[in-house]
């Protein structure tokens, strides 16, 4: 009754092709950036913004990228960790080699170095699939991680290894980095680039290269024999994938920790991002943020309802049975519906469409 | 979905966000203390423990004395389980849970403590980092809101040097030994190599290095080498799971254990008793005293673990290595917040106040007395220039049953550590564009 | 000079250290065939699951930290040894039961990646009940394996090794007679080769799930034993689960000659590599070495050295 599309006429291929065709979805998504853009920075405390919002969207991010090279290329990758420290480390050296260059630049510019280094790991897709690259892709993640550890001209021979970010303006005075930096300034800052990249990343996987990637992904030798060039394609995932997953580890060494040594980008936050592609929806950008939100916030939530229910239950016991729930929580949902919390809203919405009518 | 179970979604979203708006109702006249804990994860056999004597020892001070100058202490654990996002979240959720906020920060762990340094320093709450964390915050110019008391790993890694050399029979013998360092390849163990460089181009030693992968479940290859390259010391700084491998693994090629020297995060039970009797003879530096021989110790058995009450652990954990670590850094605290009330009343005090407090914080020997720590505590003298204060070790050595004392407080080389301090502390501060502050303008007047 | 330096430390140097000293270059590859046969211990694990029901189980290193927890919980509440090995693997057996009726059977003819994250959740659901269970700490473990140093003329053998590589020949060869002399095990291998043809003949196949995850449950303990005699029984023990992942590749994840000659390649492959050409590249280069040398086996055999060719038909 509600989300029906009768009435909605498209009278342009242009209009026909649009990322929501369906009014009540525009006006769905108008509202949810209203709310994250103006009702958020005004409501939310500095332990939202902090705490929650922003590692939010900076893992939303890294989960597109996965997500582009998983879930729409179908190359199981498990070096997403070591990517995004290479975004980070290529921040960290470009800004402290180039003070004055804006911190936007100096993303984008870490992000391409990532693409790169991306693009050579993913040299060995074209030979190995499956869980085989899953675990190649290891290797990519434990050398990068030694490498950034071992040579100490990746942090500016600092004594501890730690690489700690100088503080950084946009628009002259607004900081985003550093000690001076408003929270509201960082969530806005990182909002915006995550929602810009999110819209970029959707029309890319609309359009050719997206379907060339599913194409790879669903039958690989079909697709080489209708065409679509297997070494383009899979290096170009891993290219953009990695471009994604540089400046999520950019951000998130920048504006959410402020400082960050090589572990923190170690193989549990690879099998982190993993799991919210998983849990949201593989191939699926709404399922990465979905899937980012399910990872940053129910083991928060898990930790708080016995507090505020006034149960006074020792940590250890909390911190083991919020496990628990986690793993059993993970194989509800995949029980469920394997096929993530995307599909989750997908069968929602069509169900909303029958709405009140049962069937 | 049916509907049914999307309402009960919905309710259950709404009912968190209540819950996370709703602050909890803090009774007046109290500290608020959040205690970063790990008692989970691999690194809970060491966190526990300390977490323990600490919230022991404050659960004493209340029950023997009230509190301190008549303000009960509270404080709520949060599990970090040792993971940087989550302290930061333990943190930001816990630093304004009092009237006042959160009275002082003890991190435990180095990556932590890294970042919240700026956090803490901009809401104006003192980060406490006993023996772990940032070295050169020692120099409090730079790090107003950071204090490294008693020790740091440079100042460790000298004392354990002048500790060999003692052994060895004098410095000039140092000549042409062979100390090789295992250490946890990260920032945590890459501390202490530049003083070790430093001092092994100073006394003439070869100083060898061992890089071990974190976790470091598997240190064969490592110990083959030290077996072929025979240095005549070998020092660890090691965390976890790494501390026993490496002593089964130096047990394995039978290397000599009472040449094996560990920092204080590598000395204590959970450390050698997996590799049982081998690990006999093995030594580590400490920065507080062992055992369970002081009067506070006494104190806690008495007021938290007499009569039917129950601590937060087994009476017989009482006294362990990691456990009077914990004591320690809760006296210290809680010292400093004495010293702070001197000068602002005998009020719930805020991070600020107590900044001051840890700044002139000055234990002399009698006042060490007074507080029943003896042994347990070393002399030190916070000042503005100086967040270390003592700077001594002590080297142990495990018996089998316990670790126990071979040496006195050995003094480090305060003033060869001390510019080091200040020299990467003021590349820290160039970096950052901070100012210094000038600490012979600062009044020292309590 | 510095990069001619670098070159010559990469190139000349291992070749004439090696020269120098034959016997420690010995001693280090023994060493590491040794470290490389406990690994093949836990990646038994794996390719058992992954054989017969298509699961690559995340949660094996866990299960070995929860096998070697309850042991080590039994034996301190004075068990004696072969009671807490046997009360043990009933336990395990009971997790198989669990799992297959709880986790496998409702996610029955899924993609591999969603029994694969269904592993993951099980492995927090048994990190988190394990440690409840029995608690964080420590436990030390010594059920009387010898562990002296043994030198034969200048080489270094530790005898806990030593007995290590035996029990798990013990084990190897159990597990072959198991498969191939039994009716079980040839069951078993009809489901690894296909699980439709299998159950058209009249395989139970969930009976069969159990069977398999019940031994990969006491290879978990075995493994978990001796890790544990090793570093202790603790948290950190599910790491070696990441140890063995290279030794899967390597050999394939569907053989299990393949986890043992794997075990071994990789084990003497890393340790060599980090005595000899460690200290050109600054050290601890053992970790991501292990993956190296598989994906450069990977690229000549892209199922690994023993997998079965995957046949692709469009």
């Amino acid at each position: 009754m509600l989300y029906r599309e009768t009435g909605q006429f498209k009278t342009s291929y242009i209009a026909d092709q649009a990322i929501f065709p369906i009014r009540q979805d525009r006006y769905l998504a108008a509202a949810l950036l209203v709310v994250a853009y103006v009702a958020v920075p005004i409501l939310g405390t500095e332990y939202w913004l902090l705490t929650i919002m922003i590692p939010f969207l900076v893992f939303a991010l890294a989960a597109i990228g996965l997500n582009i090279l998983t879930g729409y290329a179908g190359q199981v990758s498990l070096g997403t960790g070591g990517f995004m420290a290479v975004g980070a480390f290529a921040t960290y050296k470009i800004t402290t080699s180039f003070p004055g260059l804006n911190i936007v630049v100096v993303f984008v510019l870490a992000g391409i170095i990532t693409a790169l280094v991306g693009v050579m790991f993913g040299w060995p897709s074209l030979r190995i699939k499956g869980f085989y690259l899953a675990v190649a892709t290891l290797a990519s993640q434990f050398f990068l991680i030694w490498m950034f550890n071992k040579f100490p001209w990746f942090n500016n021979y600092t004594a501890s290894g730690v690489i700690s970010a100088p503080p950084r303006a946009v628009f002259g005075h607004f900081f985003v980095t550093g000690a001076e930096a408003n929270p509201v300034d960082k969530y806005l800052f990182v909002l915006t680039t995550v929602v810009a990249m999110a819209f970029i990343a959707k029309n890319l996987v609309r359009g050719r290269v997206g379907r060339s990637w599913m194409a790879i992904r669903d039958m690989d030798i079909a697709a080489e024999i209708i065409g679509i060039q297997p070494l383009q394609t899979k290096l170009l995932a891993f290219a953009i994938s990695s471009f994604y997953c540089g400046i999520s580890g950019a951000m998130w060494a920048f504006i959410y920790t402020g400082g960050v040594e090589a572990l923190a980008f170690d193989i549990d936050r690879s099998f982190q991002i993993l799991f919210m592609i998983i849990i949201g929806g593989l191939g699926s950008i709404l399922g990465s943020f979905l899937g980012a939100a399910f990872i940053v916030l129910v083991p928060i939530f898990l930790e708080y309802t016995p507090m505020s229910l006034g149960l006074n239950i020792p940590v250890n016991y909390i911190s083991n049975m919020q496990s628990m729930i986690f793993g059993a929580l993970i194989v509800f949902f995949l029980i469920v519906e394997p096929r993530g919390l995307a599909r989750l809203w997908q069968t929602g919405k069509e169900k909303l469409r029958m709405w009140p009518f049962p069937y | 979905m049916k509907l049914q179970k999307l309402c009960c979604v919905v309710l259950g979203v709404a009912a968190f966000g209540f819950g996370m708006a709703a602050e909890n109702a803090m009774a007046q006249n109290e500290q608020f203390i959040p205690r970063l804990v790990y008692r989970t994860g691999p690194y809970a056999p060491n966190g526990i423990p300390f977490a323990d004597g600490y919230a022991d020892y404050l659960d004493m001070i209340n029950a023997r004395d009230g509190g301190v100058g008549g303000v009960k202490i509270t404080y709520e654990e949060c599990e970090t389980n040792y993971n940087n996002d989550k302290g930061v979240e333990c943190y930001e959720r816990l630093k304004n849970h009092a009237p006042t906020g959160a009275t002082v920060v003890d991190p435990l762990s180095t990556g932590i403590t890294y970042a919240l340094i700026e956090r803490a320093t901009a809401d104006k709450i003192p980060i406490v980092s006993m023996g772990y964390g940032r070295a050169d915050a020692s120099y409090g110019a730079v790090f107003p809101y950071v204090f490294t008391y008693p020790t740091t790993y440079w100042d460790g890694a000298d004392t354990i040097i002048t500790y060999i050399a003692k052994q060895e029979g004098g410095v000039d013998k140092l000549k042409g030994k062979k100390i090789a360092l295992v250490y946890h390849d990260s920032a945590y163990g890459k501390e202490p190599i530049p003083t070790l460089d430093k001092l092994s181009a100073a006394d003439g030693f070869t100083f060898l290095k061992f890089p071990v992968s974190p976790p470091g479940i598997d240190q064969k290859a490592t110990w083959l080498q030290i077996r072929q390259q025979r240095p005549d010391y070998v020092l660890m700084w090691g965390w976890g799971v790494m501390n026993s491998t490496a002593i089964k693994e130096a047990a394995a090629v039978g290397y000599p254990m009472n040449h094996f020297i560990g920092v204080w995060w590598s000395g204590a039970e959970p450390d050698v008793v997996p590799a049982g009797d081998s690990a006999k003879g093995y030594k580590a530096a400490q920065l507080s005293g062992v055992g369970r021989n002081y009067p506070v110790i006494n104190d806690i058995l008495k007021y938290v673990y007499g009569s039917g009450k129950t601590g937060h652990t087994t009476a017989d954990k009482v006294g362990e290595v990691l456990y009077d670590r914990g004591v320690m850094n809760a006296m210290m605290d809680l010292e400093a917040l004495r010293i702070a009330q001197t000068r602002y009343g005998k009020k719930p005090l805020t991070g600020e106040q107590m900044r001051w407090g840890l700044e002139h914080l000055d234990l002399t020997p009698q006042r060490i007395a007074a507080m029943g720590g003896t042994g347990l505590l070393q002399t030190m003298k916070i000042t503005c220039a100086d967040h270390e204060g003592g700077g001594s070790v002590r080297i142990t050595q495990w018996d089998g049953k316990a670790f126990h004392p071979v040496s006195d407080w050995i003094k480090p080389h305060q003033d060869m550590i001390r510019d080091m301090y200040k020299e990467s502390a003021l590349a820290y501060a160039k970096e950052k564009n901070i100012t210094p502050r000038d600490c012979s303008q600062i009044s020292e007047a309590r | 000079m510095e990069f001619l330096d670098f070159l010559q430390a990469l190139f000349v140097t291992p070749f004439v250290m090696m020269w120098q000293n034959p016997e420690f270059l010995l001693e280090v590859v023994i060493g590491g065939l040794l470290t490389g046969v406990m690994y093949s211990l836990v990646a038994l694990g794996f390719v058992l699951i992954y054989k017969a029901s298509g699961v690559f189980n995340f949660a094996q290193g866990t299960m070995v930290l929860f096998a070697a927890l309850t042991f080590v919980g039994l034996l301190e509440h004075g068990v004696p040894v072969w009671a807490a090995f046997i009360l043990t693997a009933l336990v395990m057996i009971l997790l198989a039961f669990i799992i297959e009726r709880l986790v496998l059977r409702p996610l029955v003819n899924q993609e591999p990646i969603i029994l694969f994250m269904a592993t993951i959740g099980l492995s927090y659901l048994l990190d988190g009940f394990g440690e409840i269970a029995w608690g964080g700490d420590v436990h030390a473990l010594d059920i009387g394996i010898p562990k002296e140093p043994l030198v034969f003329g200048g080489v270094l053998v530790n005898e806990f090794d030593l007995c290590a590589a035996a029990i798990c020949g013990v084990l190897v060869a159990a597990l072959a007679v198991f498969f191939q002399k039994t009716s079980i095990g040839r069951a078993l291998r009809a489901v690894a080769d296909d699980h439709q043809a299998a159950q058209s003949v009249g395989i139970p196949l969930k009976t069969i799930w159990i069977i398999v995850w019940s031994v990969a449950g006491i290879v978990g303990l075995v493994a978990g034993i001796l890790w544990g005699s090793n570093l202790g029984v603790q948290f950190s023990l599910s790491l070696v689960a990441l140890k063995a992942l290279p030794v899967l590749i390597l050999g394939g994840l569907t053989s299990v000659p393949g986890a043992i000659v794997g075990g071994l390649i990789v084990g003497s492959g890393e340790k060599v590599a980090e005595v000899f050409w460690g200290p050109a590249t600054g050290g601890a280069i053992e970790d991501w070495f292990a993956y190296a040398l598989a994906l450069v086996f990977l690229l000549f055999r892209p199922q690994g050295l023993f997998g079965e060719r995957i046949i692709e038909r469009v």
